[in-house]
């Protein structure tokens, strides 16, 4: 598993709360069997017409958020359905951490698994990001901290586990394996 | 619990049952192929097929009509991973197939105490019978294929407390969407629920799980209710349940599994049953909700000019008397058989409305042979709605049951997402009489004007 490094890059807004994920990538499209090629499916409600052409109004469509590496959401990011394609989509589209006051539970579980950051921020940092039209922001998971080009700078928090091993590139599969002997005494001992 | 959770470290937690499906395993099945492994406890293992398979008939060489070749190939997919690790597998119209979370209950799988998972977030609908059940991502199925066990923290917890006698024509799907419009669609985020008080000790199993099925709409993971007498009259004598001396065995230990008196919750909540009235929900999401009395609102809400917007609705007004095109009895949240009787006790010698489209889906095999035994189906097909094969259907519209663009559908399902549905397609949430009686009326009607 890849590092997670400190990073600068751009930051596209979705000034919307409760971003659910039907709305990340529509359940017709979780008819495939593998997990590439996503992302041209993502916001793809929103970000195409009915007849398939670009929505040019949508934050992702605009030519100076197209390569945004980083999206900065409304609270509640990720709520509804646990299809693991939304991050899937997300990392595929070239995203590589989503900020904002709070994500569902189990969108917040499968984007660290996958590459993507969740940034749980405060609200005022979060409104003085939504009222930006984008920017460039610096992603420091070692020191914890997001920065701004404007030099406005906020700490956040992650679970231990979670930081640890995507700082270090560690596979969480590999851990859960190596605990093979105390899942075999478990069982034995419970009758499992 | 394999091992405690430490600082550093979250709690390896052992699961004790695995539900699957086709759409959220095949690439834990890939991952399992490539790293060379086996299916650790193919016993605790169970898959089923019900989110992208067809609901219509079989045709005359039996074969079934797919909405496309992709949702085929998925299934198929699914079948041929099952066979290939060795697990249990009801497939399409096989006896035990049937959407996951009505089949787990139905078959006895899901029992007192359990942990059990599966690549779906309705998995919070199994904590009605007092289990820890919670939905997770495709990688974590491959983790819990590969080894029976997840990385987990301690979640927060929170109690909704529900007293008092639930009026006639008020049902739990009412009460649900009443818990949901009040702590908000994040109200949860974070915590398990309990679900206590008179108002759920009175429900029976269905009710709790239509109660227990929405938590995650409103940000839990889980919900769940304490096992009682309620819960192992239900249990007894199924297919996985236990028998003779480990039933009793059983039931002991399950008496124990509810919280203490005293216990302290991290956040309580507490809402009066006598005082609800029949849910309908507006919105692009399951927290805007309102009686069937009142009026959509105006403010006050996040989002609310873009969900009115998407909706087509005007804020001031009632949404009773809203016409509908589409109306649909099923999903994993209402298409038990209680839900089927309550939508045919409405359908009985009457027919549905002019210009819609009704659809009663039972939530598996079982179900639906039950349902005819009860000549449940002769009642729907003579009201002119449509009784299908079993599935998730158009709760999520992967099979080809959609809403078309622009179209109302008033639905028994869990989600009035943006695009749900189908693309375009604008969802009321509401009970299965509710569903019935509007698709009767042809606009949303408050049940308790048709009840039997």
């Amino acid at each position: 598993m890849k590092k997670f490094e400190k990073f600068t890059a751009h930051y596209a807004v979705l000034n919307r709360e409760d971003i659910d994920t039907d709305q990340i990538i529509p359940a017709r499209f979780l008819k495939v069997t593998t997990r590439d090629g996503l992302g041209k499916h993502l916001f793809s409600d929103w970000r195409y017409h009915a007849d398939g052409s670009d929505n040019e109004s949508f934050a992702l469509n605009c030519s100076e958020h197209r390569h945004a590496q980083i999206l900065v959401a409304g609270a509640n990011f990720g709520c509804g359905s646990s299809r693991e394609h939304a991050p899937w989509a997300l990392h595929d589209f070239g995203i590589r951490a989503v900020l904002s006051t709070s994500f569902g539970d189990i969108f917040a579980n499968n984007a660290l698994k996958n590459g993507v950051l969740p940034i749980q921020v405060s609200p005022e940092f979060l409104a003085h990001l939504l009222g930006t039209d984008g920017g460039t922001m610096t992603i420091d998971l070692e020191a914890q901290t997001v920065t701004r080009d404007d030099g406005i700078s906020e700490n956040f928090k992650i679970e231990s586990f979670a930081r640890y091993r995507l700082l270090h590139g560690i596979d969480e599969f590999e851990f859960l394996m190596s605990q093979s002997e105390a899942i075999a005494r478990y069982e034995q001992i419970n009758g499992k | 619990m394999v091992v405690p959770e430490s600082h550093d470290t979250p709690a390896v937690l052992y699961i004790d049952l695995h539900l699957i499906h086709e759409v959220t395993s095949p690439q834990a099945f890939d991952v399992l192929r490539a790293r060379g492994l086996t299916v650790h406890r193919p016993d605790r293992t169970v898959g089923t097929m019900d989110h992208s398979t067809p609901t219509g008939p079989r045709n005359a060489l039996g074969k079934y009509a797919y909405a496309d070749t992709q949702a085929e190939s998925q299934v198929n997919k699914f079948a041929q991973n099952c066979a290939e690790f060795g697990l249990e597998m009801h497939a399409l119209g096989e006896k035990g197939q049937g959407i996951v979370h009505v089949i787990g209950p139905e078959r006895g799988l899901t029992q007192p105490g359990k942990t059990i998972v599966c690549g779906d977030s309705h998995t919070s609908t199994h904590g009605a019978f007092g289990a820890l059940a919670f939905g997770i991502g495709t990688t974590e199925v491959g983790y819990v294929l590969a080894t029976q066990c997840l990385l987990q923290r301690k979640p927060r917890t929170m109690e909704v407390r529900i007293d008092g006698a639930l009026p006639r024509g008020v049902t739990a799907k009412d009460m649900i969407l009443a818990i949901i419009r009040k702590i908000g669609v994040a109200g949860g985020t974070g915590h398990v629920i309990e679900y206590t008080g008179s108002a759920i000790r009175n429900m029976n199993m269905d009710q709790r799980m239509t109660v227990c099925n929405m938590s995650i709409e409103a940000g839990a993971r889980a919900g769940m209710v304490a096992p009682d007498d309620v819960t192992f009259a239900y249990l007894h004598g199924r297919h996985a349940s236990p028998k003779g001396h480990a039933w009793d065995e059983a039931v002991n230990a399950w008496r124990a599994l509810c919280s203490d008196g005293d216990a302290r919750y991290d956040r309580s909540i507490s809402l009066d049953a006598s005082l609800l009235e029949p849910m309908v929900t507006f919105g692009v999401d399951p927290s805007m909700g309102i009686g069937i009395s009142e009026v959509v609102p105006s403010h006050g809400i996040p989002g609310l000019q873009d969900a009115l917007a998407y909706m087509g609705i005007e804020p001031g007004r009632p949404l009773k008397g809203h016409p509908i095109q589409v109306a649909f009895v099923g999903s994993c949240t209402n298409s038990r058989i209680s839900d089927i009787r309550a939508a045919a006790d409405i359908l009985k010698g009457r027919r549905v409305a002019e210009g819609v489209r009704c659809l009663v889906v039972p939530g598996s095999q079982q179900i639906k042979q039950e349902a005819e035994s009860l000549g449940l189906h002769d009642v729907i097909r003579a009201a002119g709605a449509e009784w299908r094969e079993p599935g998730c259907s158009m709760c999520i519209g992967m099979n080809g049951d959609i809403v078309p663009p622009g179209q109302y559908a008033i639905s028994t399902s869990n989600r009035n997402f943006k695009g749900r549905q189908g693309p375009g397609s604008r969802t009321f949430l509401a009970s299965p009489e509710m569903v019935a009686a509007s698709a009767v009326m042809g606009v949303v009607t408050d049940p308790r004007e048709v009840l039997p």
